[in-house]
C-alpha cells in the first residue's frame, strides 16, 4: 500500500512537472485534439502571486532568498468530485486553468490513461526533444585539451 | 510664512504624453514586440530580472520597452510591480548541482568531470563589430555533439577532499534565512541576508568594489573555482499537496570564487570562499557578487577591515540601484522652500561676516604697518 501510493504520488507530481514546463498553447492544442472534458468549478484562482526563491550559501550550504518569481496556481473540482491542484511559474491563467482540470482528471481512474497518453506523453516527448537539443548543442562546446609534444624525441 | 502653492498639473499630463511619443519614436519604424526583447535583448531582460529582483521575462521586457532601454528605471518598475503580488510562499533551495548546464567552466582544475563546457559565451570573441549583424544576415545553427549525459558535480564538492578548502557556508540548524523584503536592513548582518542584498544589487556597483579588492583594497587572491549557468528545477511545499508541487525552472548563474587564505587568529590557512547566485544568465555580476561576499566576511575570518569593500554597512546600504536612485533624483523635485530657507540663511551670514571683515581691516593695516 505504501509502494503504491508513492507511486501514485510520483506519477501525480511528474504530471504537474510536465505541465509547469510546457507552453499554454501547446496544452491547449492537445487538449482540443484528444477531446478532453474542460468543465470544472474553479475553487480558487486562477491567481497570480509571487514566490520567493532560495539558494544554498556555497551551493550546498545554509538557505538564504535570492530573489522572488511569478507563479500562478488554480484549483478546481471537476463535476465527477475530483479536486486538481495547478502551480506553474509565469502568468498563464488559462494555463493554471486547464493544467488544474488535468490534474483532477489525472485522479480519475476512468481519464488517467488518457490524460498520460493524450497529453502528458506528447508534452514530455516535445520538452525531453528541447532539452536533448540544448544537451548536445552545449556539448558541442566542451573543450577538448591536448598536449602540446616541445623538442625532438 | 509658508505658502503652499499648486500648479504643473497640464504640464506634467503633456510631458508623459510626449514621453509616450518619444518612447515610440519613428512611427514609420515598426514597434518592437516583447517576444523580439526576451529573445534578442535577453541577457538585458536577465539584468532587470537580477535587479529588480523578479524572475519573469515578460514582465522584464516590458519594463525594459517601457524604461526606454533605461534599465534602473525599468528595474524600479519590475520592484514597484512586485509589491502588488501576494507571496505563495519560499522555494525548497535549488540544487545548483542538478542543473541542465549551458556553460561550465573553472579557472582551477583543468580536468574535472563534466569538462570545461564554453556555452554560448563572449569570451574568445575578438569584439569586433560586426556589419553582417547589422544587414541583418542569417545565422548558422549551432552544431551539436552526441555524447552520454555527464554528471557536473560543483568543483567546490571536488575541492572539499582534500581538507585544504573551507565548507558551504553553514548556519545554526535553527536559522531562519533572513528576508531584505519583510524586515529592515540592520547591521551587523548574517551572510544569508547580505547574499540577498548583493544578488539584487547594482551590476554596476558591485563590479567595481569587487575589481578594487583585486586592486589591493582587501586583497584576496580570487580564483574562479567554478562559474555554471543553466535552468535549475523550482519546487514549493503547499499544504494542499503531500508532496512539493514543481513549478517549472529558472536560469540562474552560479559563481564558486577560490581564494588563498594564509591564516588568521581565527582560522587556519586554507582556501575560503566567496560565493555568487544571480537570476539569468549575468557572469560578471555573479563573480562581482562572490568577490564582495568574500571581502564582507573579513571580521568572520579575523582579516582587518580596512578597505570599502569590507565595510558591511557601506557595501550593502548603497547597492541597491533603486535606493540609490530614489535618493540621489528627489534632489530635482521642487526644494523652492527649503532653498528660500537657506538662502535667507546664506545672506544673514554673509552679512555678518562682511560686516566683521570691516571691523577687523583697519587694525590689520595697522599691524602691518608696525
Amino acid at each position: 500500500m505504501r509502494g503504491q501510493e508513492a507511486r501514485e504520488q510520483a506519477g501525480r507530481k511528474a504530471l504537474m512537472a510536465t505541465l509547469a514546463h510546457a507552453e499554454a498553447d501547446e496544452i491547449a492544442r492537445l487538449w482540443n485534439e484528444a477531446g478532453l472534458p474542460s468543465e470544472a468549478e474553479l475553487l480558487r484562482g486562477p491567481e497570480t502571486g509571487l514566490v520567493t526563491v532560495r539558494g544554498r550559501i556555497g551551493g550546498g550550504g545554509a538557505p538564504f532568498n535570492v530573489g522572488e518569481a511569478t507563479v500562478t496556481r488554480a484549483t478546481v473540482r471537476l463535476p465527477s468530485g475530483q479536486v486538481g491542484h495547478s502551480y506553474a511559474l509565469g502568468r498563464d491563467q488559462d494555463k493554471a486553468r486547464l493544467a488544474a482540470i488535468a490534474d483532477a482528471l489525472w485522479q480519475d481512474p476512468a481519464q488517467r490513461e488518457a490524460v498520460e497518453a493524450k497529453l502528458a506523453a506528447p508534452l514530455r516527448a516535445a520538452l525531453d526533444a528541447a532539452r536533448e537539443t540544448r544537451r548536445v548543442e552545449t556539448a558541442a562546446t566542451k573543450v577538448d585539451f591536448f598536449t602540446m609534444v616541445r623538442g625532438e624525441d | 510664512m509658508y505658502v503652499a502653492v499648486k500648479g504643473g498639473e497640464a504640464a506634467i499630463a503633456n510631458a508623459h504624453r510626449l514621453l509616450a511619443d518619444r518612447r515610440r519614436g519613428d512611427r514609420a519604424v515598426p514597434a518592437l514586440r516583447l517576444d523580439q526583447i526576451v529573445e534578442q535583448l535577453a541577457l538585458g531582460v536577465d539584468r532587470v530580472m537580477s535587479e529588480g529582483s523578479l524572475y519573469d521575462r515578460e514582465l522584464a521586457a516590458l519594463a525594459v520597452v517601457q524604461a526606454r532601454g533605461d534599465m534602473i528605471e525599468a528595474i524600479f518598475l519590475v520592484r514597484a510591480y512586485r509589491t502588488t503580488l501576494p507571496r505563495f510562499g519560499y522555494t525548497n533551495p535549488v540544487d545548483t548541482g542538478t542543473m541542465q548546464v549551458e556553460r561550465r567552466i573553472s579557472a582551477t582544475y583543468k580536468d574535472l568531470p563534466g569538462g570545461q563546457v564554453l556555452g554560448p559565451t563572449f569570451d574568445y570573441t575578438h569584439r569586433l563589430l560586426d556589419p553582417e549583424l547589422a544587414a541583418g544576415a542569417e545565422v548558422e545553427t549551432p552544431a551539436q555533439r552526441p555524447v552520454e549525459p555527464e554528471a557536473m558535480p560543483r568543483v567546490s564538492a571536488i575541492l572539499a577532499h582534500e581538507g585544504l578548502i573551507e565548507a558551504d557556508g553553514d548556519m545554526p540548524l535553527d536559522h531562519v534565512p533572513g528576508d531584505i523584503t519583510r524586515e529592515p536592513l540592520q547591521f551587523p548582518m548574517a551572510r544569508d541576508i547580505r547574499l540577498q542584498a548583493l544578488s539584487r544589487g547594482d551590476e554596476g556597483f558591485l563590479l567595481a568594489l569587487g575589481y578594487s579588492t583585486q586592486r589591493g583594497y582587501a586583497r584576496n587572491h580570487p580564483f574562479v573555482g567554478e562559474i555554471r549557468i543553466g535552468e535549475v528545477e523550482l519546487e514549493l511545499d503547499v499544504p494542499e499537496l503531500p508532496f512539493a508541487v514543481p513549478l517549472g525552472s529558472i536560469r540562474v548563474t552560479e559563481c564558486q570564487m577560490v581564494n588563498q587564505f594564509k591564516g588568521s587568529a581565527k582560522a587556519p590557512p586554507q582556501f575560503t570562499r566567496g560565493y555568487g547566485l544571480v537570476f539569468g544568465q549575468s557572469e560578471r555580476k555573479a563573480m562581482a557578487m562572490a568577490l564582495c561576499d568574500r571581502a564582507l566576511r573579513a571580521g568572520e575570518l579575523g582579516e582587518d577591515v580596512v578597505a570599502a569593500a569590507q565595510d558591511e554597512e557601506f557595501v550593502i546600504s548603497h547597492s541597491d540601484n533603486v535606493q540609490a536612485t530614489g535618493f540621489v533624483e528627489h534632489l530635482k523635485l521642487p526644494h523652492y522652500v527649503d532653498f528660500q530657507a537657506e538662502l535667507g540663511l546664506v545672506r544673514r551670514m554673509r552679512a555678518e561676516y562682511e560686516a566683521r571683515e570691516n571691523e577687523d581691516r583697519p587694525e590689520q593695516k595697522r599691524e602691518a604697518a608696525e
